[in-house]
């Protein structure tokens, strides 16, 4: 397409001046790149920028949307115990979950790697199962395991003398199943990332480790980490960016609850702007989650350029 | 001590079998060369000495003590590489001395021996590089750096010189003899190209189809190969193999090859050959270069005929020429200046003294 275009512009030198240099700007290929682009720019600004924007211009108005306020909302939100209280929460939901699904994502994919050929196909596809599950669905099955009196981990507990347990009602055991829940969804996506990294490892520099004298646990410290740093870098922003604006999972199981224990950024969000009608005090709560998940993504992303040179 | 055997070495890949019962003794400072096509098990075979592959038969020994289920890291080997295996987030300098770091040698000792191996290796300006901002020989060096610095009891080379290109192959090769000369490791090396084979090696094992062919010096496997196989793989432009028979023309034998062409065999050869049977296929084994232009004064044992070249190649120092005996190929190689042209008839002369008779079914060398 970008040939065609290029001829047209030759074509058209013969013309008048004017129409010429329209043709021209048409000619170049930037143009034509940016023209090409430009139906996802478009999408971007509608879906990404615009509410992006118009979020930062609501959280400047009073909750009756009437009154510019500056930066009042900021200053009420500093003020109230909650908001620090979700985002303490929101800090260790995010961390917790996202070490525990690299982790198990990372013990497990070694598992499946060591499994041989057609075997190793069907423990993939059965590993994945929880990941491609809408979250929405999976969460209620959840919250049924969770039920206090009638429910499959109660009963089962109830054998060994343990519990009632109650999953969802306790401050300590609430937030331990939203977590878990997540650490269940999520860790199937960093089992099939790190599956593809580690296959990308070769096996020749295994063999070199293992003969220049490297046990199993120093194979994996000086040969497969540093191989699959990128990967894990890039794997642990993602999560770490959907984990902490995660809003399903919390919402079904608990509502924020018991007494806003499991509140994110997101659920909060939520409840405080469309539930209680406050929408600008809604938009500065999720205008939080901007600068810290920035610092997050400088720390973790600092050298991966750096890095993507040497393999 | 750094001897190595291995005793009747199997190993077994679910019903096949790759290599099929080894004996082999290698001498302490000995260079051995293991060849042969794809799939004859020599890679599998230093694979099992390095302890990267399990044996599924027989015993493997170095400097005497059996290692079959030693890990690699234990038998005090070190191994090149085809594809080099460097690690690529260490610099030439980490690469090299990792062997030594996880066995906790001084800090001295390791920045020493580096230094030294970089030296012998000409490698030291690129010391603080990593593997990526270096060519494929530089490469191979830091590679063999690796495996010199442990200072092992006995080094091990997968092809390495198979990535490289044809003149750096013959660079790097006289490089490895060097340092085989300085350090004197037991050596073993897996090419499955003969003339690395030849030049490097003290020994050269040709294997084929999983079994050891021939084990000898390089100018033993030429002269006096064993099997057809060996024949045929060593050498280039390989030996030519010519359907022929014996009979006795008034009291001496010689060999007949085509209706046409037959010869009286030199008074040597046919007391060898005079005790087989007259009616078995035979195969005459003649080198390329046993096949040369006819002149005026032609030793004793050499047979002049005449032929139609099919296709002449000059190479300068020689031309190879190549023609048909009743449908066999055949190559031989004259004197550039001998005026053999495409498709023109020419006289040449075989030298019988060196030809080599095999039995046609059993491949063996009479």
């Amino acid at each position: 397409m970008a040939e065609v275009v290029v001829q047209q512009g030759r074509v058209a030198r013969t013309g008048t001046r004017k129409r010429g240099s329209l043709r021209n700007a048409l000619g170049r290929k930037s143009t034509v790149a940016f023209f090409l682009t430009l139906p996802l720019i478009l999408l971007i600004v509608l879906l990404v920028l615009y509410p992006a924007f118009y979020s930062v211009y609501l959280a400047t108005l009073n909750k009756a949307m009437t009154k510019f306020v500056g930066l009042g909302n900021f200053t009420f939100l500093f003020k109230r115990e909650t908001f620090w209280m979700v985002v303490k929460q929101s800090c260790i939901f995010a961390i917790t979950a996202v070490v525990f699904k690299a982790l198990i994502g990372f013990i497990v994919a070694h598992f499946v790697h060591n499994i041989p050929g057609k075997k190793q196909r069907k423990w993939r596809g059965m590993l994945l199962v929880p990941w491609v599950i809408p979250p929405a669905m999976s969460t209620l099955a959840w919250l049924w395991l969770f039920d206090p009196s009638y429910s499959a981990f109660n009963y089962t507990l109830s054998f060994f003398g343990v519990g009632p347990i109650p999953w969802l009602g306790d401050t300590f055991w609430a937030r331990f199943s939203v977590i878990l829940v997540n650490v269940w969804y999520g860790a199937p996506f960093f089992l099939i990332m790190y599956l593809a990294a580690l296959k990308s490892v070769p096996d020749q520099l295994y063999e070199a480790a293992a003969i220049d004298g490297a046990n199993w646990w120093q194979r994996i410290w000086y040969v497969t980490l540093p191989m699959m740093r990128n990967i894990i870098a890039i794997t642990t922003l993602f999560s770490l960016i959907v984990t902490f604006a995660n809003f399903d999972i919390v919402r079904i199981l608990t509502s924020g609850g018991p007494l806003d224990t499991t509140h994110l950024f997101a659920t909060w969000a939520f409840q405080v702007g469309i539930q209680s009608s406050d929408i600008p005090l809604g938009a500065c709560v999720s205008l939080f989650m901007v600068p810290i998940l920035a610092v997050a993504a400088i720390f973790i992303l600092r050298d991966v350029t750096k890095r993507g040179n040497e393999a | 001590m750094a001897d190595v055997s291995l005793r009747k070495v199997i190993k077994r890949y679910d019903d096949v079998e790759a290599v099929r019962g080894i004996d082999l003794d290698i001498a302490d400072h000995e260079f051995i060369v293991l060849v042969g096509p794809s799939g004859c098990g020599k890679s599998t075979t230093l694979r099992m000495i390095a302890g990267l592959e399990d044996i599924s038969d027989g015993d493997i020994m170095i400097g005497g003590d059996v290692v079959n289920d030693v890990p690699p890291k234990d038998r005090d080997i070190a191994m090149v590489f085809q594809n080099y295996a460097l690690y690529p987030h260490m610099t030439v300098a980490e690469n090299m001395s990792f062997g030594l770091r996880l066995k906790h040698y001084p800090k001295a000792e390791i920045k020493a021996r580096v230094t030294e191996a970089a030296r012998l290796l000409d490698i030291t300006d690129l010391i603080d590089r990593k593997p990526k901002q270096l060519s494929g020989g530089q490469r191979q060096r830091v590679a063999m750096g690796r495996a010199i610095v442990r200072n092992p009891k006995v080094f091990l080379f997968d092809e390495p010189l198979s990535n490289l290109d044809a003149k750096l192959r013959v660079q790097m090769r006289i490089e490895i003899k060097k340092v085989h000369q300085k350090v004197r490791t037991t050596t073993v090396y897996v090419t499955h190209d003969q003339v690395e084979a030849m030049t490097l090696a003290d020994r050269v094992v040709v294997m084929n189809k999983g079994r050891i062919e021939q084990i000898g010096t390089p100018n033993e496997l030429y002269h006096k190969p064993a099997t057809r196989f060996v024949a045929g793989f060593i050498g280039s432009p390989a030996m030519n193999f010519i359907p022929c028979r014996l009979e006795d023309v008034a009291g001496k034998l010689q060999i007949r090859l085509t209706d046409r062409i037959a010869f009286a065999l030199p008074p040597a050869r046919a007391a060898r050959y005079n005790a087989l049977p007259r009616n078995d296929k035979l195969v005459l084994g003649i080198r390329p270069e046993h096949l040369t232009e006819s002149h005026a004064h032609l030793g004793p044992g050499i047979e002049t005929f005449e032929t139609v070249l099919d296709v002449i190649e000059p190479m300068g120092m020689e031309t190879l020429v190549y023609f048909g005996l009743e449908g066999t190929p055949v190559c031989g190689r004259v004197n550039p200046n001998a005026g053999a042209t495409d498709g023109a008839p020419m006289r040449l002369a075989m030298d019988l003294n060196n030809m080599h008779l095999l039995n046609e079914e059993t491949g063996a060398v009479l």
